[in-house]
Order: structure tokens, then sequence, then C-alpha cells
């Protein structure tokens, strides 16, 4: 017996909805529930405090430090570097073996996994150069990781200005970098804060890459070879070394809405870029 | 009356394909020169040849030369940037930059190191009025400008290649989504501005090569097939396909 | 003057342009040499197919890690590959614009979760559950399979929504027009035009997979044995590397170094496959 296509349709319909919405369920699920267990941690003096008896009691101060020194060290290196590369892929050159290799490296690095990141960092950073665990060796080792990220957004932000503008600024003498300068960086600016904001959002989740190149100290770091923890690492730590679970919800709630508040408005500055556009 | 322009065997190639074929001819300064022919004729190739705006895409193979002012403007060494400001462009599609009326004009100057704010406002001034526009946005120079209408927008583009003071305007279909108080407004500018400048004209719009310009070429296929006087191109061409065209059986 | 400044910025710039490719370098330099000879001496046979992972005693087989990897990335898929692919046809054929274009991005923040949280979550609720109804320790194969599945599902998601975009509307207006259901469109037109960029989206997501480390650490269990059901403990070649680099030396260090060479041309093979795919789906335009 054949069941009519408008049935099939009906269940094709709830079924594909129902998947969204259980997708959104769980996003919903776990957000809250961290938050629910870990906002009545977050105090003042959580958020100030220095950790005593190894994290069971106090304060998370050193790793909100951490937390922000680190990625603020990978972007302040990665950012230049990688806006400039993707100038010069998309205004300096044509399309030749040249630019097809640096892509492939580009893409390459952007499917390494993390724990890869580290074990380099490690072995490069840490013991051939000689910085030991420190906020040194691990910035060097995320601004390496989220350098794809940012040649990629970059690129396509670039892409994006009209040619016709290029072509205007050309036509009334400019110089490649001049046209750069005044014409595509300026209207290419928005897209390419968007992938630096998603960029600090995933360096300040990242655990793996970090354990093995800022070492874990709790201790508020003074220099830049000073080894440190970030909250990542921390809320690590305690869950899996079952040292405070109070805590260890505590750091996850405040780890969370530090990335959801960095990524919703790297959002919300991508779309007000696209709606001044139209 | 001297030669502004000379084009001896020009051929021109973009990788295999071949886009110009031995275009000869002399362009005198301080006139309007229209350039007509069907789509695909080569005439905005050859346009933007003039101040080497094809090196943007793929760096073309030139056969024969291009002469302004008795130099090869593409012999090794020559000062590409130099030459687009001695000659600016309008384009088909009006594109102002994303930046006020003021900011636009002053763009190409700025580019050359003038700075002095006496001087650009002076620029300003006399850009805007050469275009035409100067009544239309005098209150409002710091507004966007892409606020203005389509019309406006292209006299904007002008008054901005005119701010860089070139010795030649290369005009590529300017009027071409244009109403026609905004063309005839074009028309005038032009008209005036052969005084001090080179103008030209590449136009599908054959009636208005007939009102404006002082001699037409009529380029074919990548080909030049005839040249001259406007009126007499117009009226008692010498070649079968110029009068084809004019009269409209292709197109 | 001004163009010696143009021709400097350019030679800068080019400088800079090659950073990208020689970490890659770096990166495949270093971690090569202190790998590679490890293998060498070892043998690659014994590395990778005895099942006996004993350091102190100087045995390096990797291949229940191995297993583990390859059933956890597995489960991953059948998890995180339908529901993606479900989720991505909803928001791109039934739902109206308007509410995609906020529901995406929603969904996206999926992708900003630290992965230490989902490891979190499923250790404090998902293992929990399992050991309850299922039996078995809870950190488990199947743990492991499901928070992997979710975390891939923003990828899956957004480059299968980019893919079904693409295919042109007149596809879909054809066969609307001779009286299919959108139902039936999706089902005969859209998802075989855009079979390739699903594909590619889900390759990618399963590359993800295979390189997470911490949520895998917490929720999989960490015992070192060929799993033989689900609910069985399981380590992952990215647990082995993360749990004993800290206090591994001499051969031991270098063997695990060795399986991140592994993994690392598992992950670059398996990327590069998606990115032929997803180019495959560009030429077709």
């Amino acid at each position: 017996m054949r069941i009519h296509p408008r049935h099939i349709q009906k269940v094709a319909v709830v079924m594909l909805g129902g998947a969204a919405l259980f997708t959104l369920l769980i996003l919903i699920f776990i957000i809250g529930f961290i938050l629910e267990k870990g906002l009545p941690v977050i105090s003042l003096r959580f958020l100030t405090g220095k950790p005593e008896d190894l994290g069971r009691s106090g304060g998370i101060f050193p790793t909100i430090i951490g937390t922000i020194l680190l990625p603020l060290l990978a972007i302040i290196i990665a950012t230049p570097l990688g806006i400039f590369t993707s100038v010069y892929l998309s205004e300096y050159t044509k399309e030749t073996k040249l630019t097809k290799v640096i892509r492939f490296g580009t893409d390459c690095l952007a499917g390494i996994p993390s724990i890869i990141f580290g074990l380099f960092g490690y072995i490069f950073f840490v013991v051939t150069l000689g910085l030991g665990w420190s906020i040194l060796s691990g910035g060097l080792t995320l601004a390496v990781m989220i350098l794809p990220t940012i040649i990629r957004t970059s690129e396509e932000a670039i892409r994006s200005v009209p040619k016709s503008y290029r072509e205007v600024s050309f036509s009334l003498g400019a110089t490649s970098w001049q046209t750069v300068k005044r014409v595509i960086l300026p209207n290419a600016l928005p897209g390419i804060v968007t992938g630096v904001m998603l960029s600090i959002g995933r360096s300040i989740g990242e655990t793996a890459a970090v354990i093995f190149t800022a070492g874990s100290s709790l201790r508020l770091p003074e220099s830049i070879l000073d080894s440190t923890r970030t909250m990542a690492v921390h809320f690590y730590i305690l869950a899996r070394e079952g040292i405070s679970q109070e805590n260890a919800y505590g750091t996850a709630a405040t780890l969370i809405i530090a990335v959801l508040f960095i990524n919703l408005s790297a959002y919300w500055m991508m779309s007000r870029f696209i709606a001044k556009r139209s | 009356m001297n030669d502004k322009f000379n084009i001896k065997n020009l051929s021109f190639y973009f990788g295999k394909k071949k886009c110009l074929s031995n275009i000869n001819f002399d362009i005198v300064a301080n006139e309007i020169l229209g350039i007509i022919g069907p789509s695909g004729s080569g005439k905005t190739t050859f346009l933007r040849a003039l101040n080497r705006m094809n090196d943007l895409d793929i760096m073309p193979r030139v056969e024969g030369r291009i002469l302004m002012d008795g130099n090869d403007i593409y012999a090794t060494g020559y000062d590409v940037v130099s030459l687009r400001k001695k000659v600016g462009m309008v384009f088909a599609m009006p594109v102002p930059l994303p930046m006020s009326i003021y900011e636009n004009v002053v763009y190409g100057p700025r580019l050359s190191g003038i700075s002095d704010k006496n001087r650009l406002d002076e620029l300003v001034e006399k850009s805007l009025t050469s275009a035409y526009i100067w009544e239309e946005v005098k209150d409002r120079l710091k507004t966007s400008g892409m606020r203005l209408s389509g019309g406006q927008q292209q006299r904007l583009c002008l008054a901005r290649a005119l701010a860089m003071e070139p010795d030649v305007i290369l005009l590529d279909e300017p009027c071409s989504g244009l109403d026609p108080i905004s063309t005839s407004k074009i028309e005038d500018a032009l008209t005036i501005l052969k005084k001090d400048y080179t103008i030209i004209l590449v136009t599908n719009n054959t009636k208005q090569a007939a009102r404006v310009a002082d001699r037409t070429a009529f380029f074919l296929m990548g080909g030049l097939v005839e040249f001259g006087d406007t009126k007499k191109i117009f009226t008692a061409p010498d070649q079968k396909e110029t009068n084809d065209y004019i009269t409209g059986r292709f197109g | 003057m001004k163009l010696i400044g143009e021709k400097g910025v350019q030679r800068a710039l080019m400088f800079t342009a090659f950073s990208a490719i020689s970490a890659l370098l770096l990166i495949a330099l270093f971690i090569l040499s202190e790998g590679l000879p490890f293998i060498f001496r070892y043998g690659i046979k014994d590395f990778l197919f005895s099942n006996d992972w004993v350091p102190q005693q100087g045995r390096f087989g990797i291949f229940p890690m191995i297993a583990a990897s390859l059933w956890v990335t597995f489960g991953a898929m059948v998890v995180g590959a339908p529901l993606g692919v479900a989720v991505a046809l909803f928001l791109s054929e039934y739902a109206p614009r308007p509410v995609m274009r906020v529901i995406k991005p929603t969904i996206e923040l999926l992708a900003a979760i630290p992965s230490v949280v989902y490891g979190f979550i499923g250790v404090m609720v998902l293992a929990p559950l399992i050991r309850e109804f299922l039996g078995g320790p809870g950190l488990s194969l199947l743990g492991g399979s499901i928070i992997l599945g979710i975390m891939i599902l923003p990828t899956v998601i957004s480059i299968s929504i980019d893919s079904i975009l693409t295919v042109p509307q007149s596809y879909r207006e054809g066969s609307l027009a001779l009286g299919a259901t959108t139902w039936q469109t999706i089902y005969m037109v859209t998802i075989k035009a855009s079979k390739s960029g699903i594909i590619a989206s889900i390759i990618l997501g399963l590359g993800r997979a295979v390189g997470e480390t911490m949520a895998v650490i917490m929720v999989a269990g960490n015992s070192v044995n060929i799993p033989h059901s689900p609910l069985d403990s399981v380590r992952t070649l990215t647990a082995n590397i993360a749990l004993e680099m800290s206090y591994a030396t001499g051969m031991h260090r270098q063997a695990l170094f060795a399986t991140g060479v592994v993994l690392l041309v598992g992950i670059i093979i398996l990327n590069s496959i998606a990115s032929v795919a997803l180019r495959k789906r560009m030429v077709k335009k």
C-alpha cells in the first residue's frame, strides 16, 4: 500500500524540525546546566581571590589573568601575520603555484588537532628554544594555532570588497599598498575583526595546547616567562582530580560566560556590518 | 594641434586570445574622440590600454606601440602610477567610494601627497563645478557619496577624475545607466572640458557620439574599421560596415 | 622614494605570507624528528598492530588506541551525521530565511563551548545515565561517541547548509513544478546535488572528532583495551598522548610523539579527501 507523498512530507517536516529543536535543546541544556550550578559560586571574592589549598577554596584570579594574557599574546602575534598574509595572497599575487602552496599550508594547519600543537609547542618552544613552561611558550603556540583561522576570515573579508573599488583607486594613480591601506582594509575590517574575536573565543577555551606549553602554575605570573594556568586548564584539573566540584562549576560558568560574550559580540558586530552594507 | 596619442600597429593579446588587431591612428590633444562599435569589438579593451588598467587582471601581451606625448607607455620601466595620474578614467557604472563626497574627490590628490586643506578645498570646488554638480552638493560635502542619485554619482566620479588635474579623461560608456537629463549634463560638461583636456569617450549610443565627438573611430571585432571627422562618419562613411552599423543594420 | 617603499612593502608582505607554510613545516619537522626515529627503531608493524601498551616494560603497541579512535569516531559519525544533515536540511529547505539566519549562528555557538565543558557534562550527566540504564562503568565508548557526535554537529550543519544553499533554485523549481512535494524534492534532487558538500562536511567533522582530546579523556574511560562492546572503557590515541606526556621520558616519550605522527597522517588524509570533495562541488557549479 502506497502512502501518499503528502503524508510522508508531514512526517519529514516533523522529524527534521525535531532534529533542529533537539539540537537547540542540547545547546540550551549544556549552557543552562553549567550556569545553574556555577553561577551561585561566582562572587566578587571568587573572581578576585587567589586559590587556596590547590583550588579547594579561594578564588580563581590568577587563572583569569592567565586566560587574558595567553590569548592576548597569541592575538598580538597572529593577527598582523594573518592579515598581511591574506593581503599578500589577494592583492599582490595572481593564482600561481606559490599561492597554492601557501593555501595548502594554511588548510593543513587548520586541521591539526590541538594536542599536536601542544606537542609541538612543548618540543619547540619549551624545550628547544628553552623558553620553559611559560606565557611566552603558550602564547606562541596558540598564535600558530589560530593563524589559519585569521588568514581565512581575513581573506574572505578582503574578497568581499567590490572589485570596482580597487579599479577606481588604481585609476587615480594609487599603488597597491595605498589601495590596500585606504580602501581595502578599512572596508574589510569588520569581517577581519569578527575572525579575530572568534579566534579569541577559541583560545580561551583551549586546554590541550596550553597545558603542555604554559604549564599549570597557580601563582600570579610576574613575567612573560612565568608559567600560568588558564580557567580552562584550572577547570579541567579541578574536575578530573576531583578537587572541588563546586569550584569547578564556578570556573566553568565564568569560562562559558566569557566565551559566549565574545562569540555573541562577534556575531552582533558582523550582522551590524552586513546591515550597514545593504 | 599636436598629437596626444600615437597608436602604431597595436595588437593586444590576453593569453591566447587576440583582442585588438593592428590598430593605427592618432589622437589629437584637446579634442573629444568618440569610439563606437558593437559589444565585443574591443572598444573597452582599447580604452583601458591607454591607462594600462588592463594590467590589473592578467598582464596582456602587447605588440606595436602606444605613444603618449611621444613616449611608449608600454616600455619596460615606464612609470604606470604616474601614467594613471595623467590619464583619468570614468567607468560605466558609477562607483562612489564608501566615503563622503568631499573625501571621494580628494582621494586622488591625497594619494599624490597634497595635504594642504586650502588647496584641497579649492580642488573640490573646482572639480565639482566642472562636473556640473557643485550647486547640488555644495552644502552637503560631508555626506556619503553613496546617497546621491545615479546621475549625480557619475558626475561625482567625473569630478573625482578631474581633481587629479589630468591631461586626458577616458570615459567608458559613462551614461549607460543614466536618465536623459543626467546624460545631457555630462555631455555638456565634456564639451566645455575639452578646452583643457583630451577626452576619449567610448559609447554604445551612436547618437551620443554624433552629438558630442569631434572625431569618431569605429571598432569592429578588435579592429579599427574607420576613423575620421564625426560629420563624415555619420553622413558619408567610406566603409560598408560603418554604414551598416550606423544605420542599425546590426548592433 | 615612494617606489622603493612599495617594493619594500611587497617584500615584507611576501615574507609574512610564508608564516603559515613555515609554521606547518616546523611542526612537521619537530614532530617527525621526535617520532620517526622511534618508529624505525621499534618497528612499524609492532607499533601499529601489537596489543601491548606497557611502557614500563618497553612495549609500545598502540593498536588498542587505534581501535578506540576508530570506533569512537565511527560512533560520532553515527550520532552526529544524520542529526547534523537533518538539521541542515530543515534550516535550509523548510525554515523561513530570517529564522534560519537567527538559528544558524545560535547552533554555531555549540562550537564555541570549550571541549573540557563538553567532557564535564559527559561525566556528570551522560555517564551516570549510561551506567544506570545500560550498565557498565558509564565512562565508555558510547559516552565518548555521543559527546563527540554533539561536538561535530556545528561543523556538519554549517558546511552542509552552505552546500545545500548553493544548489540552484531552478533545480527545486523544476521538481516542484512537476508536482513533487518539498520532501520529495529534497530527497530526489537537493540531496543528490549537494552530496559531495555534505560528505565533505561529515569528513571534516570526523577529522575534528579524531583530533579531540579533552572531552574523550573525561568521558571515554581511558582503559587500554580493544573494545568489545560500546559500554567498554577505551583510550584514544589523543587521550594516550595527553595522559602520559607529562611524565614520559626517553623511549616512552618518543613513542608518544610517534603516536602524534600517526594522528597527523590520519588527519591529513581525512582533510585532503574532504577538500577534494569540496572542490568537486565548486567545479560542478
